[in-house]
């Protein structure tokens, strides 16, 4: 999936410390994410993730607490992960006061950060809403043109 | 979440966004040539007929021959197909945050208890 990118956010009622840790130590992973966690919260540790029987490598890549984690999976069997074969995923955690956290994840295949800047702030302006919703809109379109 | 060549090339396709901007043109106006698009997109008409090829390569539009002019239309399958597919992973994160703050917002509560019994 090269290409895909995906971002979703929410608003929790935590400070970011907490939900820092809610998403970086492994047994509260294995709660809200794969069933099987084993990772060292490393920038450059390997681990795996198991989901049921299927799971595969992780590659710890950004660890700054309490704002910013990110790793890669999804690459290949046998091949490290880089860019182009693999998926990131970054958590971006913004406080919003003492007890509220911004929590936004970015699921994507393709590499924004090698884009000029130019092209970065473009693809920023029009993907506020981000993939779903521009497929959405183009769908929309479509049907409002067959009817 | 399994990867296939198909949806590489899908999402590779909607990636870049002088691509977008092309396949958003040609939603909008159904069937169109290379030609009456290079007139409406601010790049080169080799640069459209490139775009219009990963397109097509992806199955998001499809051509044909109306006498010496190919035209393009969208495959609607094919969006609706990707559309669901988007969604579809969309929604597994949104599962996933809403754990994440469940859980978070639990063992918030939890220690604010034990500072104030």
């Amino acid at each position: 999936m090269a290409g895909l990118v995906i971002e979703r956010e929410v608003v929790i009622e935590a400070p970011a410390e907490v939900v820092w840790r809610t998403i970086t130590e492994p047994d509260q992973m294995t709660q809200w994410f794969a069933d099987r966690v084993e990772l060292v919260i490393e920038p450059g540790a390997h681990g795996y993730m198991g989901f049921g029987d299927q799971g595969g490598p992780v590659v710890v890549e950004t660890v700054d607490p309490p704002t910013r984690f990110s790793f890669r999976w999804n690459h290949p069997p046998g091949e490290g992960p880089v860019a182009g074969n693999s998926m990131l995923v970054e958590f971006t955690l913004t406080p919003e006061g003492d007890e509220r956290t911004r929590l936004r994840v970015v699921e994507s295949g393709h590499e924004l950060r090698d884009w000029p800047d130019a092209e970065k702030q473009r693809y920023a302006d029009e993907h506020r809403g981000g993939w779903v919703e521009y497929l959405d809109r183009l769908a929309s379109v479509l049907v409002g043109r067959k009817s | 979440m399994t990867t296939t060549q198909a949806d590489d090339e899908l999402w590779s396709a909607i990636a870049d966004p002088s691509r977008r901007r092309v396949l958003d043109l040609v939603v909008r106006n159904g069937e169109v040539s290379a030609s009456w698009l290079a007139g409406r997109v601010p790049f080169t008409r080799q640069a459209v007929a490139k775009h219009l090829v990963v397109l097509e390569q992806a199955g998001l539009v499809s051509r044909r021959k109306q006498g010496r002019e190919v035209l393009y239309q969208v495959d609607a399958d094919r969006l609706d197909q990707a559309t669901r597919a988007l969604a579809d992973l969309a929604a597994q994160w949104d599962r996933r945050l809403g754990a994440i703050k469940r859980l978070a917002e639990a063992a918030h509560a939890e220690a604010k208890k034990k500072r104030r019994p």
